[in-house]
């Protein structure tokens, strides 16, 4: 694959392109699902292929062909300058690039055991372990479990000169239980909700959640929830678990720090951004304890990786610094545009698509308390836990998310179960509302898999590094439940 | 394109090669482009050309899927020994009674040679001619033209052989200038039925007449629904509960409700691959055709639609709303349908004392799938009604409503569908939806 991209190169180069670089990528993913005590679904795939980007022109181009023929190669390499031709016509001026020293270098993410070695059987077994442990329990209507592995290696050339092949292994699984009665459908989910929990990792990522011991919590929390009371309608003080708190990190700081949202490309789209570039080092995004940055560098981190889609190093990059914005996620095009390096965030998600500014590991910097001294401390609040939908603008402000399950929290100590906890705001009155964050001890890097992004959809694995957090005055209890 | 007799054989080396009790092999071939454009300019432009095949091997009710993205003879064997493996070390499912036989496929029209042929050129030409409309009013353009032809092929061990050409093309539009935008789109079979100007026309003077939005409070208004938005709520409501998986498990909006009344008298909501106003498609990914299903009629819940696994547990054949093995998430409606009225939108806003016009919704998601509550954002052209008359355009606004409670307060119906997304649907007036932010 690495002299296929070589090829297609020198083809593009040959066919006109001022620019080029290809992407030759080969993947298998194996998934397994169990639900009520019996396979779900599995299933093993492959797939392979090569993307081709140039600059012919002045304006971008992209082709890409699942076929590993050289004459298929040379017929894409020869489409995406043609393709770029036709952009030439409605430009907006040349593509410019930020300065990049053309690197070569082999990268792969570090792991202890292969999960496509694991036998499938002793997989299978685990799942369906947790599973029946689900079922023991009164009331559950289904249990279920999944597992996610992919292997990934890929081979990028450029025309100036990059060389760089990368081999990444991830690995996840998760478990939930639901109830479903009194009008209400109940969820419970560990690690995390939407895929459980994923890392760059090996099988042994697995193997340290300990999903059959955490699977009667689970299914007893999901019938419990069936006659716990509503969150309650107020404005008050919440305190965030960490699952919760990287899907708020995601979509409240993550995607407006884009630049290439900010310059307006994904507009008709997934929309903009109010981190305009006249806010750069200007905007009081939080409180003075939040410190946001991308780091894609985080060894096992879901969003880490040796090079972008660029051939740009993995780099670490301030987004908020004390509670003021300071900086964005950025490829080659934008970070020229705004006179900076660019960060290192183009990634595709997969060998057809063309990379776009996508996150890396977007993380809030662990403060000086903990889940339990920030519980201590509230006379009056929620602890909100693990996310269950999410709802924000066009311009990444107002959001509405919900999570699977909430506590009240009365004179410094967790209460009654609340069901249907909801809670809305706008992004930089919320993140200025922080007055707390945990520790280093309880930061983690959570793994989301599902961040959706661009045309055609991409979607992409991205990390999210995090401790429990606490906002003041915030409002909850938007009209989930009709009690 | 490879034809339907390569396809099929394909397919049958594939099913050769899975040595089980049962198999089914799925095929797809496609070349997908699309070309998008900001600010009046084309940033990204795109090929691709790729494919899958995909076998379900069953060991008695034990099974496997496999799937690569290569066609040779050595590929196709090493993916159905892949998914023969797969279903022997796997566990039985009790549920798993057999993969669907053979039915006649009546055909449909779901392929269009213009549209296999649009090429960048021509994606070129409309972006061309959108941003030029834009312009002329002192707005921006942006946007996509995906293009895209596919072949499908599916086979099983049961003697189903199906073989469909498909081709689909979408033009979205966001028309902008510094204060204001305006939305509308277009999809369909055949780009040579696009019309590009009037897309271009209807964003802009959205876009034009949401100049100088002012923030008006939250609370419950009157709204007026146009197609995007519309369609939008109606694939949230699928999404709660009009496949059979959802309803076998007790989580679907229509459980324990069958035969009730659940929405409006007006209301009738029905899924139809088949219908060529939609994007027709003539089987599901088990080879099984597709019926029409009326999943609403006359705010009476009728019931949901099946795959061949959902069926067999309730004694049923299945709708043809199977999606590719293995699937978790179970059958659902792909084609849907609202039921049009008797009304224009002017119409319904001539009879509104005080409402709010809304062009479409942003990042819907549900709050609560029983109660149908799902929450969004307004987007892309929002208006003040008052007295009868658009009064003024609104800055965004966030909703938190139930689809039900909606549904059962429609007040005006359009007498035009609009194919949205996959869901043909007229707009609505709605007397009552809760805007909470």
């Amino acid at each position: 694959m690495r002299d296929l991209a070589a090829r297609a190169v020198q083809r593009a180069r040959a066919a006109g392109a001022t620019y080029a670089d290809a992407r030759a990528v080969v993947s298998r993913t194996q998934e397994i699902n169990t639900k009520n005590g019996a396979p779900e679904g599995l299933s093993d795939s492959t797939d392979q292929g090569i993307g081709i980007r140039v600059i012919a022109e002045g304006a971008w181009g992209f082709a890409s062909t699942a076929s590993p023929r050289e004459e298929a190669v040379d017929e894409a390499a020869e489409l995406a300058v043609r393709i770029a031709r036709a952009s030439a016509t409605l430009s907006a001026g040349g593509v410019e690039l930020a300065p990049q020293d053309p690197c070569r270098a082999e990268w792969s993410a570090d792991y202890e055991s292969d999960p496509f070695s694991v036998p499938l059987e002793k997989k299978l077994a685990l799942l369906l372990d947790a599973d029946k442990r689900m079922r023991d329990v009164p009331g559950v209507r289904v249990a279920a479990g999944e597992m996610t592995f992919v292997r990934e290696e890929k081979s990028f050339a450029s025309s100036e000169g990059a060389e760089i092949v990368q081999a990444r292994l991830q690995s996840g699984a998760g478990i939930h239980a639901m109830a479903e009665g009194n009008g209400e459908v109940q969820r419970r989910s560990y690690p995390a909700s939407h895929g459980g929990g994923n890392a760059n990792r090996g099988y042994e990522f697995v193997e340290t959640m300990d999903l059959p011991a955490n699977a009667r919590r689970v299914a007893q929390e999901a019938v419990a929830l069936l006659s716990a009371d509503p969150c309650p309608a107020k404005v008050t003080t919440l305190i965030l678990d960490g699952g919760q708190l990287a899907l708020q990190v995601h979509e409240s700081c993550g995607h407006p720090t884009e630049l290439d949202r900010v310059f307006g490309t994904e507009r008709s789209f997934a929309g903009t951004s109010f981190l305009t570039t006249d806010k750069l080092n200007e905007l009081r995004y939080g409180s003075d304890v939040v410190n946001l940055y991308a780091d894609a560098t985080i060894p096992g981190a879901l969003g880490s990786f040796g090079y972008d889609d660029e051939g740009v190093p993995a780099a670490r990059v301030d987004l908020v610094k004390a509670g003021t914005f300071s900086g964005y996620l950025s490829s080659r095009e934008t970070a020229a545009r705004l006179g900076i390096e660019s960060g290192g965030a183009m990634r595709a998600s997969g060998w057809s698509r063309t990379p776009i500014i996508r996150m890396t590991n977007i993380n809030l910097a662990p403060g000086d308390s903990s889940l339990e001294k920030m519980i201590r401390e509230t006379d009056d609040g929620i602890y909100a836990v693990t996310n269950k939908s999410w709802s924000i603008d066009d311009l990444r402000l107002n959001f509405q998310f919900a999570t699977e399950i909430g506590w009240e929290i009365r004179n410094g100590e967790l209460g009654r179960m609340l069901r249907n906890v909801t809670y809305q705001g706008v992004t930089p009155d919320f993140w200025g509302g922080c007055d707390a964050i945990a520790g280093e001890d309880e930061w983690y890097p959570w793994g989301l898999l599902n961040c959706g992004k661009g045309e055609p959809m991409q979607v992409m694995w991205v990390g999210h590094g995090v401790a429990p957090a606490r906002f003041r005055e915030v409002r909850v209890g938007v009209g989930a439940d009709e009690d | 394109m490879l034809g339907e007799a390569k396809c099929l054989e394909l397919l049958a080396a594939a099913l050769d090669e899975c040595d089980c009790d049962q198999s089914e092999a799925i095929l797809v071939a496609q070349n997908s482009a699309l070309t998008r454009f900001a600010d009046s300019a084309i940033h990204q432009n795109v090929a691709e050309t790729d494919a899958m095949i995909s076998v379900r091997a069953v060991l008695g009710k034990k099974i496997g899927v496999a799937g690569g993205n290569q066609l040779d003879e050595g590929s196709v064997r090493e993916v159905s020994q892949r998914a023969f493996e797969l279903a022997r070390v796997s566990a039985d499912d009790a549920h798993f009674v057999s993969l669907p036989g053979p039915k006649p496929i009546p055909p449909v029209q779901s392929f269009a040679q213009a549209t296999a042929d649009c090429g960048p050129d021509e994606r070129a030409q409309v972006a061309h001619a959108i941003a030029a409309v834009a312009e002329k009013q002192g707005c921006r353009a942006s946007g996509s033209l995906a293009a895209e032809s596919a072949e499908i092929a599916v086979a099983n061990s049961l003697g189903v052989r199906a073989y469909t050409p498909v081709t689909e093309a979408t033009l979205i539009t966001v028309v902008a200038d510094d204060d204001s935008s305006g939305y509308a789109e277009w999809r369909g079979t055949n780009v040579a039925d696009m019309d590009a100007a009037h897309v271009a026309e209807v964003a802009t003077r959205k876009c034009v007449d949401g100049r100088g939005a002012e923030a008006i409070e939250p609370g419950e208004y009157a709204v007026i629904l146009e197609p995007p938005a519309v369609g939008d709520m109606l694939f949230m409501l699928a999404y709660m509960g009009m496949g059979a998986l959802a309803f076998q498990e007790g989580r679907s909006f229509m459980c324990d409700r069958i035969g009730e009344k659940i929405a409006g008298d007006n209301i009738t909501v029905w899924d139809d691959a088949t219908d060529p106003r939609q994007l027709a498609w003539a089987f599901d990914w088990e080879g099984v055709p597709r019926q029409k299903v009326t999943i609403i009629e006359n705010g009476v819940a009728r019931g949901p639609v099946y795959d061949s696994y959902t069926a067999h547990k309730e004694g049923k054949e299945s709708t043809g709303h199977a999606f590719p093995a293995p699937n978790t998430f179970g059958p659902a409606p792909t084609r849907l349908f609202l039921g049009t009225g008797d009304s224009s939108v002017e119409e319904m806003i001539a009879s509104t004392d005080r409402g709010i016009l809304v062009t479409r919704f942003h990042y819907t998601n549900i709050v609560h799938e029983k109660h149908t509550i799902f929450t969004g954002m307004t987007r892309d052209g929002t208006f003040l009604i008052e007295n009868g008359k658009v009064s003024k355009p609104v800055k965004n606004l966030r909703f938190t409503q139930s689809i039900l409670e909606a549904l059962s307060d429609v007040e005006m119906i359009g007498r035009e569908g609009h194919l949205v997304e996959y869901a043909w649907v007229p707009a609505l007036k709605i007397g009552k939806f809760a805007f909470t932010s």
